[in-house]
């Protein structure tokens, strides 16, 4: 992964003072605002920041491909030797595609449904290379090769929804290439993907880069990532670039206090049972940008200068610069506040388990035809059984599509399984009528993945609290009330204090909050009916670096204080680490390991826990297991393959894998798997 | 009392409408997401211009849904008694509009006849001598006795007092408007007057304005001309063509709400009760829609127009007035219209409700065991209701014009209902008559672009302005 931290190849790309902004109404809102850097051949410049700092809007000012609304308000982007911000149109075509070409976050969108990979290869190939006809296929097959696409004669001729989303990614690369561009912009390109897939896309990447010498621009706000692949790090925060540095500084000695923040915010396991940092507030908006230095009101250091004077450039070390007052007063940066009480030693009462769920079924009927007879079923979750006791926090881990989310939901009864039981403390959930179930959901609730769906926009925050307290006839005597307010009214008040909200919030609606504040709302929904359980479905992965900290802090104060169980699905192994206590593996309806969470991280036994944690990219620069390279993708849950699911991908499958699927091996106590490797009763 | 107030059914249904609208007004100036929406509709330039020129002819329609009976004089004692004619308050503001008939064609501000008659002539000498001659209206232009010459004069004196007036009336409310402003805003006067005139103000003024001017040079002249003179001509049968406009107005608008409120509640809770269910509720609602929408609805308007002309032919003791009997059959027709076009925002709604119904808030809400019926009237509902209003606005032209095409075909209102419709299919054969009459249709076809290009504008602005995703982009 370091084969480009090799001699630096000739200036391709040199960005100076480049401004562009939003018009909104009779003004224009700056969201890049000077920005400069320089980019080599065979150089990976990274560009990091969270949402809404600009790093989308600088990769599209690169290409001059902006929204309506966008305009490039000043600066230079010298590339090959010309300013491509004085070029006309025209000749900009020929520089799109063909010298700089773009790679988008989205996979499912950025190819045309409805034309064939050869066609959206053979239009860059036409424009760019003059080439048609029986060339441009023989050409596009090279590429289809090129970027490891299995069987590419037949895949030519296929449509987009033919192919996964890994391949639909390869392909858009593919065609990225097919103009044999000297500059690729790869603007969040595996952000849409499983971790064992882009794992393969990062690879592949680095492997094209190596070959052909390509400068590469890759824009994320994934540490992980960044780690792997980038030789210089260039850090953006609210349109501004605020620090700069060769990869090896970056993770070594960050020192603009964002990135040390951005650092200290993310979860694992060494600050397990310690509040995680956070950065207090947020980024801010286009409208109110502050004078001085833009991160003044978020920073732990800021003094009366930060306010009033913009910071300038200041050279730490070769290369590594930082727009900071810091560098210029170093004395200012006070040691940081003593870190969070030492984390308290968990012990683990183990009682009895609230939730109990054995052989859980659920499959969706297939329907074709006219008559709509049932042709087969997709067996989304194909005999998942667990235990959660009070208190405690079991993540359910796995890649999209392996039917956690309908785990979560078939607990909650709603999604009907299909067999199986669950039982709440005794309760069997399964099979009651809606009236009899009534009782039991105050008891369980669900916080939901992305807080922008989960609040109704056209209900106050009040009545959405209070919508089930309602229907549910809770009593607001909240927990933790020790206000001591009676009615409705103090109990809201209560109930947003403990999510970490102002009262005063009640009258407000959903769009006023950013994600973060949405995501408390959600909680706060969740806690007024005083569950004892939360299914809690990938509740930070919309959300940027900074926000998860925070939530996941108010995750493990309010199971510290109010004794919650926590399911938590997730694919996300940090916020496992810092948060759960036992882990269950699922792949493809089943889970295939169990265990505490030192069980499982840091011993898998399972061949395929072991790919997804070796997938993982981990934000230091150490301690990067080999990646175990996983081949083709989870199939389709609708049609499993025989014997054990995982074997057309295990690198360490035998002929009993093809014939039928383990049993469950007891390793320990507490760590189960599912894998012929490990037989049980030994 | 000298009249008797009369509801027609339809007069019944209006002001209801007017009601439920003010009603709406209400409710959405407590909605912050839904005073915010109708904020942007007002900051809307061409939206707000066109609403300006819509609500001219709302309060057309307005006055023309007044209707009473006068007395007739009574020679005797004891109970009065009606005409049995029913007249509207438009009626009685344009008396002479209505009763100045003359013979047959003349053409706009006309002083004689369109066509050549034989007239006799009473010489000096007392003889009688027929001529062949253009003769002398016997409303247009009566005023100017023998001076017949002295008509351009006198139309050119009156446009530009019309005009003069016109201004100084458009001024007055500017200055009012300017007032209100400083007043809101704490600013002066002067200050109130440049933000409007340079957009600057939350509300689309200047837009406004400009329509009003527009509206008064147009309206005032109109009016100026059209009590000495037939200022859009006569018709056939010597009826003034303006008048006919002007009652043209109210079928329109009637045609155009009335079948929208038979509409809405079957595509909203057909529609939803299909998108959120789903199942076997949903394919019955379907499998209705399909099979209703795979019949030509021209062919279903005919087929249920003629039957109600039956029943109304078969009962004539039903009605006390020619006046009812038309409103009933343009009733008749709205709900025909209503029940052959729920289909299209039926479809949309059941789309966006099969939407919803997997968001993630409607599932906490699920989770809560909220009732199907709440969660359908506090969370489905009100996020449908962008939809339902710009439907509502955008269908209202197209059932205008479709009202033209059916009485055009002979299936429309009562031919002795004035409307759009009517006129129009009068005017076919004006057309081919030599000389033509072109002024019926001409009048006919102004109004109607007018008031379906504002619809239509005010249209564009409420869907620019509910769209979450416009909104999202403003």
């Amino acid at each position: 992964m370091s084969g480009a931290d090799a001699m630096p190849g000739e200036l391709l790309l040199s960005v100076r003072d480049l401004r562009m902004g939003f018009v909104s109404g009779r003004r224009v809102l700056s969201a890049v605002d000077g920005i400069g850097f320089e980019l080599r051949a065979g150089e990976t410049l990274a560009l990091l920041g969270e949402s809404g700092c600009g790093k989308s809007a600088t990769a599209l000012a690169l290409l001059r491909l902006l929204p309506a609304a966008g305009r490039i308000l000043g600066g230079a982007v010298e590339f090959a030797g010309r300013d491509l911000l004085q070029l006309p149109e025209s000749a900009m075509r020929a520089v799109r595609g063909g010298g700089m070409a773009m790679i988008f976050q989205e996979p499912a969108t950025s190819l045309n449904p409805v034309l064939t990979v050869g066609r959206q290869i053979g239009e860059v190939l036409e424009r760019h290379a003059g080439l048609a006809g029986a060339p441009a296929r023989a050409r596009a097959l090279e590429l289809l090769a090129a970027v490891g696409i299995a069987d590419p004669q037949r895949r030519l001729d296929e449509y987009p929804f033919q192919l996964s989303g890994g391949m639909k990614q390869r392909v858009m690369i593919a065609v990225a290439l097919a103009g044999d561009p000297r500059l690729l912009v790869a603007d969040e390109p595996t952000t849409a993907l499983d971790v064992t897939i882009q794992a393969q896309i990062l690879d592949l990447l680095r492997r094209l880069q190596a070959e052909r010498g390509m400068g590469l621009l890759l824009i994320t706000h994934d540490l992980g990532v960044v780690a792997q692949m980038a030789t210089r790090v260039g850090v953006m925060y609210a349109g501004e670039l605020v620090e700069e540095a060769p990869r090896a500084a970056f993770f070594g000695a960050p020192r603009h206090p964002y990135t040390q923040k951005l650092f200290a915010a993310l979860p694992d396991l060494a600050r397990r049972g310690s509040h995680l940092e956070t950065i207090p507030g947020q980024v801010p908006s286009l409208a109110a940008m502050p004078a001085g230095c833009r991160f003044a009101a978020r920073c732990p250091h800021a003094w009366a200068r930060c306010r009033d004077e913009s910071p300038r450039w200041n050279e730490l070390a070769p290369g590594h610069r930082m727009r900071c007052h810091l560098a210029e007063e170093p004395e200012r940066a006070a040691p940081p506040v003593a870190r969070a009480e030492a984390p308290a030693a968990v012990s683990a009462p183990v009682a009895a388990p609230l939730l109990k769920v054995d052989a859980l079924r659920v499959h969706f009927p297939i329907r074709r035809g006219i008559l709509q007879r049932t042709v087969g079923h997709v067996k989304a979750v194909d005999g998942v059984s667990l235990e959660l006791a009070r208190g405690r926090t079991l993540a359910l881990v796995g890649e999209s599509g392996c039917g956690k989310t309908t785990v979560g939901k078939a607990i909650l009864q709603l999604i009907a399984p299909t067999a199986g039981r669950a039982q709440l403390d005794g309760v069997e959930l399964t099979g009651l009528s809606r009236g009899a179930l009534r009782p039991l959901r105050r008891r369980m609730q669900m916080v939901f993945q992305d807080p922008f769906a989960s609040l109704n926009p056209r209900m106050s925050v009040g009545e959405i609290i209070g919508e089930g307290m309602g229907a549910l006839g809770v009593t607001p005597d909240v927990a933790g009330g020790q206000e001591g307010e009676g009615g409705p009214g103090g109990a809201l008040g209560a109930l947003l204090r403990q999510v970490g909200l102002d009262p005063a919030a009640a009258e407000r609606y959903p769009h006023e909050f950013s994600g973060g504040q949405r995501q408390r709302i959600a909680i706060a929904r969740a806690l007024a009916v005083q569950p004892e359980l939360i299914v809690c479905d990938e509740p930070t992965s919309a959300l940027d670096v900074s926000v998860q900290a925070q939530i996941l802090n108010l995750l493990k104060a309010l199971q510290d204080d109010l004794g919650l169980a926590y399911l938590f699905i997730t694919h996300n192994f940090a916020v496992v680490e810092y948060l759960a206590h036992e882990v269950a593996v699922m792949y493809l309806g089943r889970i295939v390991e169990r265990g505490s969470v030192a069980d499982v991280l840091r011993a898998p036994k399972h061949p395929y826990t072991q790919a997804l944690l070796s997938a993982v990219p981990s934000p230091r620069l150490d301690a990067q297991p080999a990646f175990i390279r996983l081949p083709g993708e989870t199939p389709s849950p609708a049609n499993p393959p025989a014997g054990c699911h995982f074997h057309p991908r295990c690198p360490r499958a035998s002929a009993v894998c093809r014939e039928r699927y383990p049993e469950r091996s007891e390793l320990s106590a507490t760590h189960t798997v599912h894998c012929h490797l490990y037989p049980p009763g030994k | 009392m000298n009249f008797l107030p009369v509801i027609l059914w339809s007069d019944a249904l209006i002001w209801l409408l007017v009601a439920s609208a003010l009603l709406l007004g209400w409710l959405s100036s407590r909605n912050p997401p839904l005073r915010a929406a109708w904020r942007r509709v007002g900051r809307h330039r061409p939206g707000m211009a066109a609403a300006t020129v819509l609500l001219a002819f709302v309060l057309i329609g307005l006055l023309d849904s007044l209707h009473y009976r006068p007395a007739l004089e009574n020679k005797g004692e004891g109970k009065t008694a009606y005409a049995i004619e029913v007249l509207s308050l438009l009626d009685l503001v344009a008396t002479p509009l209505r009763t100045r008939n003359e013979k047959t064609y003349s053409e706009p501000l006309a002083t004689r006849a369109y066509a050549k008659e034989a007239i006799e002539v009473r010489e000096a000498d007392g003889s009688v001598r027929q001529t062949r001659d253009y003769p002398r209206l016997k409303h247009g232009g009566a005023h100017l006795g023998a001076d017949e010459a002295g008509r351009a004069a006198d139309v050119g004196r009156r446009l530009l007092q019309a005009g003069g007036a016109a201004l100084l009336a458009w001024g007055t409310l500017a200055a009012l408007a300017a007032g209100l402003l400083a007043h809101a805003e704490g600013t002066t006067q002067a200050a109130a007057w440049r933000r409007i005139w340079r957009g600057e103000s939350d509300f689309a003024w200047n837009a406004v304005l400009g329509a009003l001017a527009a509206l008064f040079l147009v309206a005032f002249p109109l009016l100026a001309l059209c009590g000495d003179y037939h200022v859009l001509g006569t018709d056939k049968v010597g009826q003034d063509v303006f008048y006919q406009v002007l009652k043209s107005v109210r079928t329109a608008l009637v045609i155009g709400l009335v079948t929208t409120l038979v509409m809405l509640p079957l595509s909203i809770f057909l529609g939803i009760l299909a998108g959120y269910f789903r199942g076997w509720v949903d394919d019955a609602i379907q499998y209705l829609y399909t099979t209703l929408n795979s019949i030509p609805g021209v062919l279903l308007i005919a087929a249920a127009v003629l039957m109600m002309q039956v029943v109304i032919d078969t009962h004539p003791q039903w009605f006390a007035t020619a006046a009812e009997r038309a409103d009933l059959r343009l009733l008749a027709l709205c709900f025909i219209l209503g029940m052959t076009s729920w289909t299209g925002l039926c479809r949309l709604l059941r789309g966006e409700a099969l939407k919803l119904r997997e968001l993630e808030y409607i599932q906490a809400a699920q989770a809560f065991g909220v009732s199907d019926l709440r969660i359908i009237s506090r969370h489905i509902l009100p996020n449908l209701m962008h939809i339902v209003i710009i439907a509502l606005v955008m269908d209202f032209s197209s059932l205008v014009l479709a009202e033209a095409v059916l009485s055009y075909v002979g299936i429309g209102v009562d031919p002795t209902m004035i409307s759009f419709g009517t006129m129009i299919n009068n005017a076919r054969m004006e057309l081919a008559r030599e000389p033509m009459v072109w002024w019926s249709l001409a009048a006919a076809f102004a109004f109607m672009l007018a008031l379906v290009l504002a619809a239509n504008l005010l249209a564009d602005a409420v869907r620019d302005a509910f769209d979450p995703r416009m909104a999202g982009a403003a």
